[in-house]
């Protein structure tokens, strides 16, 4: 029960990804996947945030100029910064999917995968 | 201003901004963003000349990024792996960009052609940056900038193209995130990303499941973005559908420098004892490839679709260089690097003939090479001498860096692996004789003698170029690995 | 034993290479230029591998390294005794062989004249470079370049039925060189730690090491089942399937150049990686001259029952190959030496009976042996050297093959092996059972009547109607081919004979061959 509740923030990044990972794979509208994809990575995110925290006290440096600056009391800033950076990039594939998906949509008329194949196969 | 001493940074910082100019260029005229691409690859390859210059004359290169020390600061490492790499990248991204031109005009709208180079320049430095940074997390940066590119470029092939690109993306994610999450577990354990310092911290971690965990997670990213069998399912289709021209610079270099992450993280990062000790990592991959190597060439064969023939054996061919690492010998990781080498140029070479036919023919249907040898004679002898190479039959390069993976198999008793390979080339032979078979002995006397119809010279020229590489390279080899390759066998092999 | 480092081996083969690309930029346009470098390259090879020859025989051996791969692992050349044996037969039988596939692909008017010089050149470099390779890395490497470059000439034609034959070509000596030889040349790579040939095996050294002799004889039993160019039974199918290619490069390749890089490379590996002593402690020589023996009476037998000369002709093949590896298997000093003369001997007999089948086609457009009724007297010449290669191969005197199966019999006594003795007098009789009708009806039988000869074999006229001069002798009909061709022939069949009279040079050297290899230095 303690390994539940005293880490729920790792249960929930588990059972998001899970949720994006299933959405991606299982999933046969192109923005459903989509979605999921984003879930998947959003789950990350959280992951690495909740890597930094720390309970009781802990402190920010920057924000509290003249505290006492207490080492053991910091929240690490770099998963923070490594996570703007995976932000950038996580924006940027989701922008080129979304294109990706306009361009699907305007030479085969729907998003639904099944649709797709089909088309592709009459094509043939 | 000190260029060598800056090499680390200028190799990746030159394409970058190039590629940002590059935009504006277009705007201003069209026309110029092709021979500036050229000058800029071409800088590159002189600066990876050089990086690998400096590697050999005075050793292993540490550049801080911003001054910062290591492991604060991003640092880039350049050995004498990363070098070699480096030079790969640099050639193949050049030599397809010289090709690039005419081609890359046909299968596209002439106002999409900028674009197409700042993508294209925007690939290589992600590939680039892969290679030099000694950082875990700054591989997935370049990683993502070079699959991002790599995504656009797939993109703008052919019809199915976008559908294609879509599923890499979904993959090439998936691929990324299994990647970074391999990294937050090292770093929740050791609070490092430098890749030198991981290495000093990790082996008192040994035992810990996190650390396996993470392993794991590596593997299968890096598995993805590589294309290992079972994790090759968005190959075939997002190289067959690219436009030619960029079937030729991914396929000869993203898989190798995949490759050469799965080195990185496998064999400096983690010891060559934790991979092959302490968790049977080893046997895992070795027999994986022995499946890559057997199913790619069997569905290879099984293929009309010239391009999608190709991607199948570059499945097989990737199996080829995972096996080499997994037996944990010298000669197998010899044969494994060599072959890194030989293959980025045995790819780019056919899937450069691909793009020659199909802006010849139109069509990429093996059935239309039927007597190409009449009309396209210098496309189809250095077709003949690359698929000779893909089957291994000597004095070509592809025999030589097989020879080491065989031997190398031999040496740690894994027959079935030896196996594996030597079937693979008898498939290679059986596939690359019926197209030969149709390229020049067919066609007599049914249509007399079509004339003369060869590509354009900056598409021949880099087409036989490669062709010529691969005849003499097989010569170099010993050169190759007495001066580079041996110094990037890892401690304890 | 003394050894000289010269560039002369490198000349040797890069002389056809250099033939190769003049011809290719030659091109169809100027013929006559284009066969003149083939010519000028024969002689010039022919030369330069009988300037070695003095030194040579002087028990010096000539070395060049061409390129190093690794320790143990370099493109290297050696030119010995056994080396110069096989360069010199197989360069003075190109020149011949040039000159007669002038005379066959002019008659004939053959499609790609120029690919099949060009391809022809190239495989008598790699073959050169076959017989003068240092390592079996070398061997190796050439002897897939032979292979490559002659798949081409088999299927020159373009037909489908050549295209058939040429795959099968391609699919048995590749197929079997890179699954076995190459597995057989990396084990033996791994387990003796160089490939360099050397007179006393290099596998010796890897037993007292403590190789099993189980892994040295899978060793052993992959090579001779890789080097699928010797013919050996049950690997001998694509020679006959070969046969769909132009009679010079059956002539030439399928007599001379590959077949018999296929049993030199097997004496090379029974030699110098093996050695004598090692297969006589492993009881592997008895095996395989037993295997050939095999081989030799089966393919007798079947030759027997082939009605088309040149498939008749291709069994023989088979079947005298086995002779050279039963030979060399023996491990006696005489049964090596009746090997390595065998090599030399059967070239020029078999070029013989394929150059009189070519002329046989070329002038009178028959193909199969029961429509050969009389013809020596349309062709008394070609007939002539029929009979004279006929004889040669099944080894009466005054002509060459006697020498050899009089040598490989003492042989056989020599390793006790009295069984080999009825095997070679069995086979002498198969085969006086298939050339001797074939000269009897030639010479004694009266022609069948015309229409039969054109009915049965209509597919074979494809090619059109032929320009051979009409040589009008005292008898009538006379028709011989062009004298491009016969010439050639009477040659050869000359050679065959003069072999008999005077093989001392080539005697001096299987001597040289035979004293290195069995402790003589």
């Amino acid at each position: 029960m303690e390994l539940i509740i005293g880490k729920y923030n790792y249960w929930i990044y588990i059972v998001l990804m899970m949720i994006g990972f299933y959405a991606m794979i299982a999933k046969r509208n192109l923005v459903k996947k989509l979605v999921g994809m984003n879930i998947f990575q959003t789950a990350i995110i959280l992951y690495f945030v909740s890597i930094a925290s720390k309970k009781g006290g802990a402190t920010i440096p920057i924000l509290f100029k003249d505290a006492v600056i207490i080492p053991e009391q910091y929240m690490n800033p770099l998963p923070h910064v490594l996570m703007l950076t995976a932000i950038v990039v996580m924006v940027s594939t989701f922008g080129v999917a979304l294109a990706l998906i306009i361009m699907i949509f305007r030479r085969y008329g729907t998003l639904e995968e099944d649709e797709i194949l089909e088309i592709e196969r009459n094509r043939k | 201003m000190n260029i060598p001493a800056q090499a680390p940074a200028l190799i990746i910082i030159i394409p970058l901004l190039s590629s940002l100019i590059n935009i504006l260029l277009g705007m201003w005229r069209r026309n110029l963003c092709y021979p500036f691409a050229l000058i800029v690859l071409a800088s590159s390859v002189l600066l990876a000349f050089n990086l690998m210059n400096t590697v050999i004359s005075t050793g292993i290169i540490h550049y801080r990024i911003g001054g910062w020390t290591p492991p604060w600061g991003i640092e880039y490492v350049i050995d004498h792996l990363n070098a070699f790499i480096a030079v790969i990248v640099t050639t193949m991204s050049f030599i397809v960009s010289v090709y690039s031109k005419r081609s890359i005009e046909k299968e596209l709208r002439a106002d999409k052609i900028p674009y197409f180079y700042t993508t294209y320049l925007l690939l290589t430095t992600g590939l680039l940056g892969i290679t030099v940074t000694g950082d875990v997390f700054n591989i997935y940066v370049f990683l993502e900038i070079t699959s991002l590119a790599g995504y656009a470029l797939i993109a703008i092939g052919d019809e199915k193209a976008p559908m294609a690109s879509f599923n890499y993306v979904v993959m090439g994610t998936i691929g990324a995130c299994f990647y970074l999450l391999g990294v937050g577990y090292l770093y929740i354990m050791t609070g490092s990303l430098n890749m030198a310092d991981l290495q000093r911290l990790l082996p008192d971690l040994y035992g810990s499941t996190v650390i396996l965990v993470a392993f794991a997670f590596f593997l299968i990213g890096v598995s993805i973005k590589i294309a290992f069998f079972p994790l090759h399912t968005w190959l075939p289709n997002a190289y067959t559908h690219a436009p030619s021209a960029v079937s030729a610079l991914v396929a000869s270099t993203m898989t190798k420098v995949g490759a050469y992450v799965m080195i990185r993280i496998t064999f400096t990062v983690f010891e060559p004892r934790f991979s092959s000790e302490i968790i049977p990592m080893t046997s895992i991959l070795g027999w994986s490839s022995v499946l890559a190597i057997i199913s790619g060439s069997i569905l290879a064969l099984a293929q009309t679709d010239f391009k999608r023939t190709l991607s199948y054996i570059l499945i097989a061919e990737v199996g080829y260089i995972v096996m080499g690492l997994s037996v944990g010998n010298r000669s197998g990781f010899t044969g494994s690097v060599l072959h890194i080498l030989n293959d980025a140029f045995m790819v780019a070479c056919l899937f450069m003939v691909a793009g020659a036919v199909v802006y010849k023919k139109g069509s990429r249907n093996l059935d239309d090479f039927r007597g190409l040898n009449k009309s396209m004679p210098f496309t189809m002898a250095a077709f003949g001498i690359a698929a000779i190479s893909m089957i291994g039959v000597p004095p070509t390069a592809g025999f030589f860096s097989k020879w080491y993976l065989v031997l190398g198999a031999i040496e740690a008793g894994q027959w079935v692996f030896a196996g594996a390979l030597l079937f693979s080339s008898l498939v290679n032979a059986v596939i690359f004789v019926r197209i030969l078979e149709k390229v020049y002995f067919s066609g007599n006397g049914e249509n007399p003698a079509p004339s003369r119809d060869e590509v354009p010279l900056s598409m021949l020229s880099p087409v036989v170029f490669m062709a010529a590489c691969i005849l003499v390279l097989g010569f170099y080899s010993g050169d190759i690995i007495s001066s580079v390759i041996q110094y990037t066998v890892p401690k304890g092999f | 034993m003394e050894i000289i480092t010269s560039i002369k081996p490198i000349l040797a083969i890069a002389v056809s290479l250099g033939a190769a690309v003049l011809i290719l930029l030659t091109g169809e346009k100027a013929r006559n230029l284009r066969e003149t470098w083939t010519i000028i390259a024969a002689t010039a090879k022919f030369l330069i591998v009988a300037s070695m020859l003095p030194q040579i025989l002087d028990g010096k051996v000539i070395e060049y390294t061409l390129v190093s791969i690794a320790p143990g692992l370099s493109v290297q050349f050696r030119v010995d005794a056994l080396g110069i044996f096989f360069g010199l037969t197989a360069s003075f039988l190109w020149i011949i062989t040039s000159f007669y596939s002038i005379g066959y692909v002019r008659s004939s008017n053959e499609n790609s004249q120029t690919r099949y010089f060009m391809c022809f050149a190239v495989a008598l470099s790699a073959t050169m470079g076959v017989a003068f390779s240092a390592n079996m890395f070398t061997t190796f490497l050439f002897y897939e370049i032979i292979t490559v470059c002659t798949f081409p000439l088999v299927g020159h034609k373009e037909t489908p039925e050549a295209l058939k034959g040429a795959k099968r070509y391609l699919t048995y000596l590749l197929g079997t060189s890179v699954a076995f030889q190459l597995l057989a040349v990396i084990l033996t790579y791994h387990t003796a730690g160089t490939l360099d040939f050397s007179n006393q095996g290099i596998m010796s050294a890897a037993r007292a090491r403590g190789v099993s002799d189980a892994f040295l004889t899978v060793i052993f039993v992959l090579y001779m089942a890789g080097i699928t160019k010797a013919a050996m039974m049950p690997f001998h199918s694509w020679l006959p399937a070969a046969m769909v290619a132009p009679t010079p490069v059956s002539a030439l390749l399928h007599a001379v150049a590959v077949v018999k890089t296929g049993v030199f490379v097997a004496v090379k590996i029974v030699l110098h990686i093996f050695g004598v002593d090692l297969l006589r402690q492993l009881g592997l020589g008895t095996a395989l001259a037993y295997f050939a023996s095999f081989t030799i009476i089966v393919a007798s037998v079947i030759a027997l029952k082939q009605d088309n000369l040149k498939r008749r002709l291709a069994y023989s093949t088979v079947s005298q190959l086995s002779y050279v590896i039963l030979g060399v298997a023996l491990l006696s000093p005489s049964g090596i030496t009746g090997s390595i003369m065998h090599i030399v001997i059967h070239a020029f007999g078999k070029i013989t009976l394929f150059f009189t089948a070519g002329a046989i086609y070329i002038a009178a457009h028959k193909t199969e042996i029961n429509q050969l009724d009389g013809i020596g007297k349309k062709m008394p010449f070609t007939m002539a050297a029929f009979t004279v290669g006929a004889l040669s191969m099944i080894g009466i005197p005054p002509i060459g093959g006697f020498i050899s199966k009089w040598y490989i019999a003492i042989g056989s006594i020599e390793a006790h092996e009295l069984p080999v003795i009825l095997v070679i007098m069995t086979s002498t009789i198969l085969n006086a059972c298939y050339f001797l009708p074939i000269v009897y009806a030639a010479f004694f039988k009266e022609p069948k009547p015309e229409h039969d000869t054109h009915h049965s074999h209509s597919d074979q006229m494809t090619s059109p109607p032929l320009t051979s001069p009409l040589v009008k002798g005292g008898n009538g009909g006379v028709h011989e081919a062009p004298a491009m061709m016969v010439v050639p022939l009477v040659l050869t069949a000359a050679g065959a004979i003069a072999l008999f009279f005077a093989p001392s040079t080539f005697l001096e050297l299987a001597k040289i061959v035979v004293s290195s290899v069995t402790g003589g230095n």
